[in-house]
């Protein structure tokens, strides 16, 4: 398991980005694989440097882990801003027409299309989502 | 990263994206589509160098896109599959010109 922590600041998505995709690339991982997890990671960081400290400084723990058989990559993002579960936001009506289009929990829409596996835990005042996705 | 490459013509404006439209730098193209779409009546997206588009990089299109159906037309070109899977996903090819 590898590990990084980073000021929850959206400016520090290109080093979240940057340490797993160094993981990944280690581990083969499949361009169309690495592009959906490169997104993903952007979503979830960017909501938690956007409400997690309501504009307070802190940190975001990022957590990678290779599992094998069958290969699979497992993501952490922790913060220990306000308790916020992402999960329960409902899935945005994706066949509105454009003009009554909201644009609010599609980021998380397009994370529970794509990753094998999303999930919330809130423990000792520690907000933490969990991302799996086959290798 | 992203480079912006922009190319106006009378009133047709053809955008090249080159990189990653996301969280960091969808304000940037906001902001230049922002200062050089008033009179434009064709815009034109070429995508083909794109790498992936967040929700961030949808919600700049979606308002070029409203912006576009008040003044003329907005299409995309060149879209690659990862950023067409995006769209299919998110409902987005529905709403925009994919060619």
């Amino acid at each position: 398991m590898k590990e990084m922590t980073v000021a929850a600041e959206r400016e520090n998505l290109p080093l979240v980005t940057a340490f797993i995709n160094e993981i990944l690339n280690e581990n083969n991982c499949p361009s169309m694989t690495r592009i959906q997890l490169d997104v993903a990671t952007d979503e979830i960081f960017s909501n938690i440097a956007k409400y997690a400290y309501d504009g307070k400084e802190g940190q975001v723990c990022v957590q990678i882990d290779i599992q094998e058989d069958p290969k699979a990559v497992v993501i952490r993002f922790s913060d220990r801003g306000k308790s916020f579960n992402p999960l329960a936001i409902s899935d945005p009506d994706t066949t509105l027409p454009l003009i009554k289009r909201p644009i609010g929990g599609l980021g998380i829409y397009m994370l529970k299309k794509t990753m094998d596996k999303v999930q919330y835990e809130r423990r000792d005042g520690q907000n933490t989502l969990l991302i799996r996705k086959k290798l | 990263m992203l480079n912006i490459n922009k190319n106006l013509e009378d009133t047709s404006l053809t955008v090249e994206l080159i990189g990653r439209l996301d969280t960091t730098t969808a304000p940037r193209l906001e902001g230049e589509l922002k200062d050089a779409l008033p009179g434009v009546s064709n815009l034109v997206l070429d995508l083909g160098k794109l790498e992936y588009i967040s929700s961030a990089g949808l919600r700049v299109l979606l308002s070029a896109q409203k912006i576009m159906n008040k003044q003329g037309e907005m299409k995309l070109i060149h879209v690659n599959d990862t950023v067409l899977e995006i769209f299919d996903v998110t409902g987005f090819s529905d709403i925009l010109t994919i060619e």
